[in-house]
């Protein structure tokens, strides 16, 4: 799933210093697993926004909402009948919801309340880490499963490097080095002649070289 | 300030911290009028989301009283409402609002006259710190 942290109270604040009636609109996709975007997080964040603004003696009036994906237009058109009423929009969807949400409805103001990070999913209760880079033509394979696109600092198609130490990256004894398990898994399965192979430069051509991406599926277009 | 009687709310568990509640008033102990409890089944239901509507709707101060660690009845509830306070003493911290507003406490249903000192503890501190500066007029 995308993984997000919401942004600080301070610059949600500064966001919307002008409004004073506000919609928050969480996602029922992602950040809901996530713990980010669902219906706590837009309690808790309605209420926060509310306690600073009444402490400066400014109250604001906030709505809250809760849209079943903010990435599909049926969804989006769900607030069309309400969506006016606000001076602000806040989406604490990933960066896709207030984008969908702007192109829907141009004459509305939209702010984002996520910094949207990475895909990835749960290690641990509350701990998500980044598995998937996105890259558009995937490799795990090559590596039992393993993807040292988006999980080797360097992105190393042929590793270790140099720094891998006791099975941590150089960049930091926080990160594990994924080609310290790549190479400890071959040699589990007594494949690690396959590491003899040099794998190519990575085709980057399906990744963000041309700019953003489109996936069409002929069969559902209509 | 002398007039000043804060607002407090507990959110108590029913196994130990209502439970000394009851218990501190067998034993005709006093403790300040200035709290008001909510009854919970565990701590652990306690939503950061409640604690922040309190502070929302002009609570002084807010504390979650809970089993004590490692005799919650679920296993882990007071450990998770100890979090849920952290994570509203950061929120707070934030806002510029001074996070000893908001407490975790542990204790159990034998300890009435604990609970009566908490009520009391708790009550001195936010009458220390003043109203909250969210409080609106009189609320
Ligand atoms: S130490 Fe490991 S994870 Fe870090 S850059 Fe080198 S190969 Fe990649």
């Amino acid at each position: 799933m995308i993984i997000g942290d919401r942004k600080s109270l301070a610059e949600i604040l500064d966001m919307i210093k002008d409004c004073r009636n506000i919609l928050i609109t969480g996602c029922k996709g992602c950040v809901t697993v996530c713990n980010v975007g669902g219906l706590k997080e837009v309690q808790v964040l309605a209420s926060s926004l509310k306690i600073a603004r009444k402490k400066e003696g400014r109250p604001i009036t906030i709505e809250e909402n809760l849209l079943e994906r903010q990435c599909d237009p049926e969804y989006i058109a769900e607030v069309s009948d309400i969506i006016h009423n606000y001076d602000a929009v806040v989406s604490m969807a990933c960066g896709v919801g207030p984008q969908f949400l702007s192109e829907a409805y141009p004459k509305q103001k939209f702010f984002p309340a996520i910094n949207t990070k990475f895909f990835g999913g749960a290690t641990a209760h509350g701990i998500w880490e980044e598995r998937c880079a996105g890259c558009g033509s995937c490799v795990i394979h090559q590596y039992d499963g393993l993807c040292p696109i988006s999980r080797c600092s360097k992105s190393l198609m042929n590793g270790p490097c140099g720094g891998s130490a006791n099975g941590l990256c150089e960049i930091s004894r926080d990160v594990v080095c994924i080609w310290d398990m790549i190479v400890k898994k071959k040699m589990e399965q007594g494949r690690l002649d396959d590491l003899l192979a040099v794998a190519p430069a990575k085709d980057w051509s399906t990744s963000r070289d041309g700019g953003p991406r489109k996936s069409i599926r002929e069969e559902l277009t209509q | 300030m002398d007039t000043f009687e804060p607002q407090i709310v507990a959110f108590c568990c029913k196994y130990c911290a209502y439970a000394a509640a009851d218990l501190a008033g067998s034993m005709r102990l006093a403790y300040p009028p200035n709290v008001k409890i909510v009854q919970l089944p565990c701590t652990g239901r306690v939503d950061i989301f409640h604690l922040l509507t309190a502070i929302e709707d002009g609570a002084d101060g807010v504390y979650v009283a809970g089993c004590l660690e490692g005799e919650c009845h679920f296993m882990k509830g007071n450990f998770r409402a100890r979090k849920k306070v952290e994570y509203v003493k950061k929120t707070l911290a934030e806002l510029g609002i001074e996070p000893e507003r908001v407490e975790m406490y542990n204790l159990s249903s034998a300890m009435g006259p604990r609970f009566a000192e908490i009520a009391q503890e708790m009550t001195d501190r936010i009458k220390e710190l003043g109203p909250s500066p969210v409080r609106t007029e009189t609320v």
